[in-house]
């Protein structure tokens, strides 16, 4: 019962990993799962310099899932080379960094100081909805796309992930936009576009008025164009967009994918997954399913 | 060990003490370990919503630990149905918890406005342990007071109305300079007109303020980075301007944050 994936050469013990912005770095969840059984830790969204993100409120809750206009904030890859990079080093898991950026010269910054540490792959923010520059600007025109992942590839000593936004009037234009620039990997789907507005002080709930909409109430949406994409493109696929359980990303996996993130649950259920793992290895042995590649888009 | 799980435990009771006010009782090895100030994440019975409610200490008894908490939402109006027996899914322990060990033989100001107040009974009494004299301002709108009764083993207890129905009329602040205290240390919960009025107050007679802050929440653990709030110098975790309300608090130095 094999549970290993490759992409672009990489080998993942595993098809779960989490995805940015919803894990930290790992740190904040040791107390609850062990780093070492993830297939990869996707990070944060790394600038070239600290970011301070969007005025709160940031969060919010609605039906299936929650909404979120954090802005990327984070500190920076000088620390989080010191201190980030350092932790992941005493787990024996892959590191796949999220990059972002306002302008592309920030996206090459951070990938040429990445380039000579052990970080495995870098995902390419090219569709956080939050900030008024770069991501998603980026990766809702497909020749900015194009544009985009064939500079970083240019630059790039690692496999690069292109992560893409639903927030487009077709997503398979734009995962063939960054297979043909290059693109070693295409992750989908970021957050989708969404509203609350509070009805009793008559405002919009987030500072931002706008924020990304998060959990089972995208996943039909995700598995869509996750299979959209399996067929539009030869490069492999991470899909993610609501998983909550196993079921749910072996879901992703017949529709084309051939790894998962596991993001919002785990505010719902920090041991998701560790429990998602176990359960596509349930899943694999009940089923007498010898690898977990034989299931990657057999839904057809 | 810090203690940092979510499980699924059972409510002890659960009674309504004023108009939209709860107390909450639940089984959990947490309260052997929390600290006034820190908080617990409660998870409402719905299988559409996905995230805990953070809601304050207000006692921790053996391995009983108690919440008083308002129905502000559709999550916490579900809470609100649980009944002794009934399945409840905790996140715990989150926060910093107050800096206790500062009252040590000080002249200490226990502040608690509204739904602010239910944190400031375990914090009261282990403040008031060490503390060399203690006093309670314990803020309300109206006669719909709760919990003020059991302050009483802890300090001096002052109930201040808006309205002037019971105890000093006006607001916490108001009843403090009246009585003319002036505090060494101070720690405070309540609406975020009376932290800055605090604040603001503290400075005023050079007094350390501590102030409990919310802000919505996600994770409540420290990796979305939804809860921050502002600080006044950089954040040595976050390398800006931003702390995090349930690691890095939600308990401040009110010199620290800027509200």
């Amino acid at each position: 019962m094999d549970t290993r994936v490759n992409i672009a050469g990489v080998e993942f013990k595993n098809p779960v990993m989490t995805a940015s912005g919803t894990f930290g770095s790992g740190m904040e969840y040791v107390d609850f799962v062990d780093l070492n059984r993830l297939g990869a830790v996707v990070t944060k969204g790394v600038a070239n310099v600290p970011w301070p993100g969007n005025p709160t409120p940031r969060v919010t809750e609605t039906p299936s899932g929650m909404l979120n206009a954090i802005g990327l904030q984070n500190p920076g890859v000088d620390v989080f080379m010191e201190r980030d990079l350092e932790f992941l080093s005493h787990y024996d898991v892959p590191v796949i960094v999220n990059v972002c950026g306002k302008t592309v010269e920030q996206y090459l910054e951070v990938v040429e100081k990445l380039n000579d540490t052990d970080v495995s792959m870098y995902e390419i923010n090219v569709s956080c909805p939050n900030v008024k520059e770069g991501a998603i600007a980026f990766g809702q025109k497909a020749d900015a796309l194009f544009d985009i992942t064939k500079r970083i590839k240019e630059v790039s000593k690692k496999p690069v992930i292109m992560k893409l936004s639903p927030n487009v009037t077709d997503i398979t234009e734009m995962a063939k936009a960054a297979e043909a620039a290059g693109a070693d990997a295409i992750s989908l789907i970021n957050t989708i576009t969404g509203m609350k507005i509070d009805i009793y002080r008559r405002n919009f709930v987030l500072a931002n008025k706008t924020g990304g909409l998060s959990g089972p109430a995208i996943r039909p949406v995700a598995v869509r164009m996750v299979y959209q994409c399996a067929n539009a493109v030869k490069i492999p696929i991470i899909g993610m967009g609501g998983i909550q359980t196993a079921e749910d990303a072996l879901e992703f996996i017949m529709a084309g994918a051939t790894a998962v993130s596991v993001g919002a649950v785990n505010f719902a259920n920090p041991y998701a997954t560790v429990e998602v793992i176990e359960g596509i290895e349930k899943y694999l042995e009940k089923t007498k399913t010898e690898s977990v590649k034989e299931l990657i888009g057999c839904v057809r | 060990m810090s203690y940092r799980k979510k499980e699924t435990t059972f409510v002890v009771s659960q009674k309504s003490i004023s108009d939209g006010i709860y107390d909450l009782r639940v089984k959990t090895d947490a309260a052997k370990e929390c600290l006034p100030g820190q908080f617990v994440g409660v998870f409402p019975p719905s299988d559409s919503k996905m995230l805990m409610r953070p809601i304050s200490i207000c006692e921790a008894d053996g391995d009983v630990l108690r919440m008083v908490y308002r129905t502000a939402g559709e999550g916490t109006k579900l809470l609100s149905g649980l009944k002794e027996g009934d399945s409840v899914d905790l996140l715990s322990i989150l926060g910093n918890g107050f800096p206790i060990a500062e009252a040590k033989e000080k002249k200490i100001a226990i502040f608690g406005g509204g739904i602010g107040i239910p944190p400031m009974l375990y914090t009261s009494k282990e403040a008031g342990k060490l503390a060399a004299e203690t006093e309670i301002y314990l803020g309300f709108r109206n006669s719909d007071i709760f919990l003020a009764d059991e302050f009483a083993p802890y300090g001096t207890v002052n109930v201040v109305t808006e309205d002037g129905s019971v105890g000093y009329r006006g607001n916490v602040l108001d009843a403090i300079k009246e009585r003319g205290y002036r505090p060494d240390v101070i720690y405070a919960c309540g609406p975020m007109p009376m932290l800055r009025a605090i604040k603001k107050f503290a400075e005023e007679i050079s007094a350390k303020a501590y102030i409990s802050l919310e802000e919505r929440m996600a994770c409540g653990v420290g990796a979305c980075l939804g809860c921050v709030c502002k600080t006044t110098k950089t954040d040595e975790h976050s390398h800006v301007n931003n702390a995090r309300v349930c690691t890095e608090g939600p308990v401040f130095d009110a010199a620290d944050v800027d509200i």
